[in-house]
């Protein structure tokens, strides 16, 4: 086969939608269901985490040689994500001096197949940044536009949580929360005892079965893993598998998408072209409407591909907007050690897949000197003992006193150590803050003119960096980790970080909740899209993943993306049949 | 004795190790199989390739598995509870994971070199081959960070990272995860944090 050649293939498919995680599942769900020909374009290979092929639930550490460790999945040899922040054959670059990382997975159901399952909602004030604060930018749509998106999916994906009445986390219909585990009472406690609130996590895992087709939690804590009853949320088990059900779903996998196709004459998209990862053949599908799901960089990265003479600047980007305003959460965290943890009775504290409480932002930022809040997530209690287990055990067994009350030196070895590594089991948790960033023009993402990926595809160059703001909220943070341990008695691990480090601040792109590189915006001179998600520049154009938000607030934003996407999906359907596009 | 027994007895006796130091058993018993991670078993096509070529590859020579296999034992021992480090398949563990990840490779190599070079110097003889007690004297001066001399700080750091690997490769096992207490990965029902426990540590469980 000839892999120069472009095959042209004849159908024309109402809806083309590239790629298949939050965004494109939502659409693909919606617009199926509403009796739409859909074509979804998956970069990445088929997966099920029912089926036995992919399952690595329930396996034990030593089931993998390298006990779990993270030498080949950024989160361990189990974690669900086939991909990373590096992938062989597809680079991106960043200028010097600047610092991104950006976190691919390459398979059916993206990166909801490994995410926390933390679900948030936005709050009233995360949509009017600007206004309020003077720094940002204000979204087109406001909170009353999206709740009743966010009750949908409420109801279709299932989340649990607890009604608080706060301003800054609306509730949601909610799921029971599962109970605390013991080191969570104590942290909740500690917390509050210095006016910290601690509250149940929302996290989209059935605490109760919602329909026939998913079972509910078994509490094995391995939601990371993907769930082989479908009690959590993922894209690929949730969405796009009732979505192929309806029989108007044809799903392509390992479909690499190079650009957007046009018409000249009438500047509407025409489809997309994209490489067949296994054989290389490029393949041109026509369809009606072009959704755009390939995640916040991958979405901008095709437009800034899809130049033409009429879309000189690549598609849908007159404004010159596209990959500016690349932002990601921050992110920062301390560990501690708990003496009055050691040596605990066992019993199976499992849990969910993650925290069962959280900090949501408590304080005024008018009254700090930084404008955004951030949320806490904690963790610790007995888990799975994996690669890492008892390392660095040296820096701690010097200064906790053994069984008969005694200070020894630190390290050793023997009966002795085999002992500390009993006592201390379950003594550990920890804590992370992930903030709101400010969104800046100057953190961008541009097609690097001299690099492409294996496929021929020009590739992304990053230029970004932290601002004051995002340094002071993680100082912030620290303060408050260390106040937090100290209440409950605890031991902070390592050093404190400072501004030496920015505050133990992560770097870009780390927390992987890259949002902003096709913003939406009411002005078509600074936004890409409107506020139904819809290209300013080409009506049948759409991107509905978090490219097309404005900021990101102190909140997760997967539950956003999901409402977003149903809600731009509603307004397709509508569109089309007033003939509109 | 059951019929598994039976046979790991005939198979240790027909390959004439019974009666060897069991050190020297763990240390041979390298390619013996462990549970498989194959493709279609949750790993990617190119994981399962690369941990076939890792498992078929070696990194240790015999002498430097056999000084690897007496350090893990010297670093977590049989006890009352629960076998020794070699016995739970450390010694293999660490050998998989200098190939996984090559950046353990000098450090390791370097840290036995060092090893048996100050063996050398202060005993005539390389490490393994020193009397428990020369072998113990060596390691007590590396062991312990804040009570070592300075010139014996490269030790320590070898000496940081065979504990940190041992108790990696010990407790992820299946004997150690029994060891350790962990009774989990199996389908539950969470009701919360149970009685007793929170009236041991004064809670209510309304926090």
């Amino acid at each position: 086969m000839d892999a120069f050649q472009i095959k042209k293939t004849a159908k024309v498919y109402d809806v083309v939608i590239v790629g298949s995680g939050a965004g494109g599942g939502m659409a693909a769900y919606m617009l199926s269901k509403a009796g739409a020909n859909v074509l979804l374009l998956e970069a990445g290979g088929f997966y099920d985490p029912a089926d036995p092929k992919y399952i690595t639930q329930l396996k034990w550490a030593y089931e993998s040689p390298r006990r779990g460790a993270g030498t080949t999945r950024p989160f361990g040899d189990f974690d669900a994500a086939w991909g990373g922040w590096q992938i062989d054959g597809e680079p991106y670059t960043v200028d010097p001096g600047t610092e991104f990382h950006w976190f691919r997975s390459r398979m059916l159901g993206g990166r909801t197949n490994h995410w926390g399952r933390i679900s948030l909602r936005f709050a009233p004030n995360d949509f009017k940044r600007k206004t309020l604060t003077g720094v940002g930018e204000d979204w087109p749509i406001g909170y009353d536009d999206i709740a009743p998106y966010y009750d949908e999916v409420d109801k279709l994906i299932g989340v649990f949580g607890s009604k608080e009445n706060l301003p800054n986390e609306p509730d949601g219909i909610f799921l029971p929360p599962p109970k605390p585990r013991l080191h969570e009472l104590m942290l909740k406690k500690a917390a509050k005892g210095i006016g910290i609130p601690v509250i149940p996590s929302r996290l989209s895992i059935l605490t109760k079965p919602i329909n026939k087709d998913r079972g509910s939690c078994f509490y094995c804590s391995q939601c990371s893993r993907g769930c082989m009853v479908y009690a959590d949320f993922s894209a690929s088990s949730v969405l796009v598998n009732p979505a192929l059900k309806t029989g108007k779903v044809t799903l392509i996998n390992n479909a690499m998408v190079r650009e957007v196709l046009t018409d000249e004459k009438t500047g509407k998209a025409t489809g997309v072209s994209y490489v067949n990862k296994i054989n290389l053949q490029e393949v041109a599908v026509q369809a009606k409407v072009v959704v755009l799901a390939a995640s916040a960089c991958e979405s901008a990265r095709l437009l800034l591909n899809s130049k033409s003479s009429r879309f000189p600047q690549g598609l849908a980007n007159s404004s010159g907007v596209i990959g500016k305003y690349l932002n990601d959460s921050t992110g920062a965290s301390r560990g501690a050690f708990v003496p009055a943890l050691m040596d605990r009775k066992r019993y199976n504290e499992d849990g969910v897949g993650g925290m069962h409480v959280f900090t949501p932002w408590w304080l005024d930022n008018k009254k700090l000197d930084f404008p955004r809040g951030y949320h806490i997530e904690y963790w610790g209690g007995m888990g799975m003992p994996a690669y890492g287990f008892g390392s660095g055990i040296e820096n701690l067994n010097g200064i906790i006193p053994g069984r008969d009350g005694k200070i020894k030196p630190a390290g050793g070895y023997g009966a002795n150590l085999k002992d500390d590594y009993r006592r201390f089991y379950g003594a550990y948790v920890g804590m992370a803050g992930r903030g709101e960033p400010v969104p800046l023009e100057s953190n961008y993402c541009e097609i690097d003119p001299n690099t492409v990926d294996k496929y021929g595809i020009p590739v992304l160059r990053f230029h970004y960096k932290w601002s004051d703001y995002e340094v002071k909220q993680a100082k912030h943070m620290q303060d408050t980790f260390e106040e937090i341990i100290h209440s409950m008695g605890g031991i902070a691990l390592g050093k404190k970080p400072g501004p030496e480090n920015n505050y133990g601040l992560e770097a870009p792109g780390k927390i992987i909740h890259e949002v902003g590189t096709v913003r939406m915006g009411n002005d078509p001179q600074t936004s890409a899209l409107n506020g139904y998600q819809q290209a300013h520049d080409v009506k049948n154009l759409f991107v509905v993943d978090a490219g097309a938000f404005p900021s990101q607030g102190d909140k997760n934003v997967t539950w956003t993306i999901l409402a977003c996407s149903m809600r731009t999906s509603e307004y397709i359907i509508e569109q089309v049949k007033q003939n509109n596009i | 004795m059951k019929r598994r027994e039976t046979l790991k007895l005939i198979s240790l006796s027909s390959l004439g190790l019974v009666g060897l130091n069991p050190q020297v058993i763990a240390a041979e018993q390298l390619a013996a199989p462990e549970v498989p991670v194959k493709a279609g078993n949750g790993r990617q096509e190119f994981e399962a390739v690369r941990d076939a070529k890792l498992k078929a590859d070696k990194f240790f020579t015999p002498q430097e598995l056999l000084t690897v296999t007496v350090l893990t034992d010297i670093i977590i021992p049989a006890d009352a509870k629960s076998k020794s480090a070699s016995e739970v398949g450390v010694p293999a563990f660490i050998e998989f994971m200098m190939k996984d990840q090559p950046a353990h490779q000098t450090p390791m190599r370097g840290g036995l070199n060092w090893l048996n070079n100050k063996s050398t110097k202060l005993f005539g003889q390389p490490f393994v081959k020193c009397s428990r007690g020369q072998q113990i004297a060596l390691v007590d001066q590396i062991a312990y960070p804040g009570l070592a001399k300075p010139e014996m700080v490269q030790g320590v750091a070898f000496f940081n990272m065979m504990r940190n690997l041992t108790a990696s490769g010990y407790f992820s096992s299946k004997e150690g995860v029994a060891d350790i207490g962990y009774v989990g990965n199996k389908p539950n029902q969470w009701d919360g944090v149970p009685a007793d426990v929170l009236k041991q540590y004064g809670l209510t469980g309304e926090e």
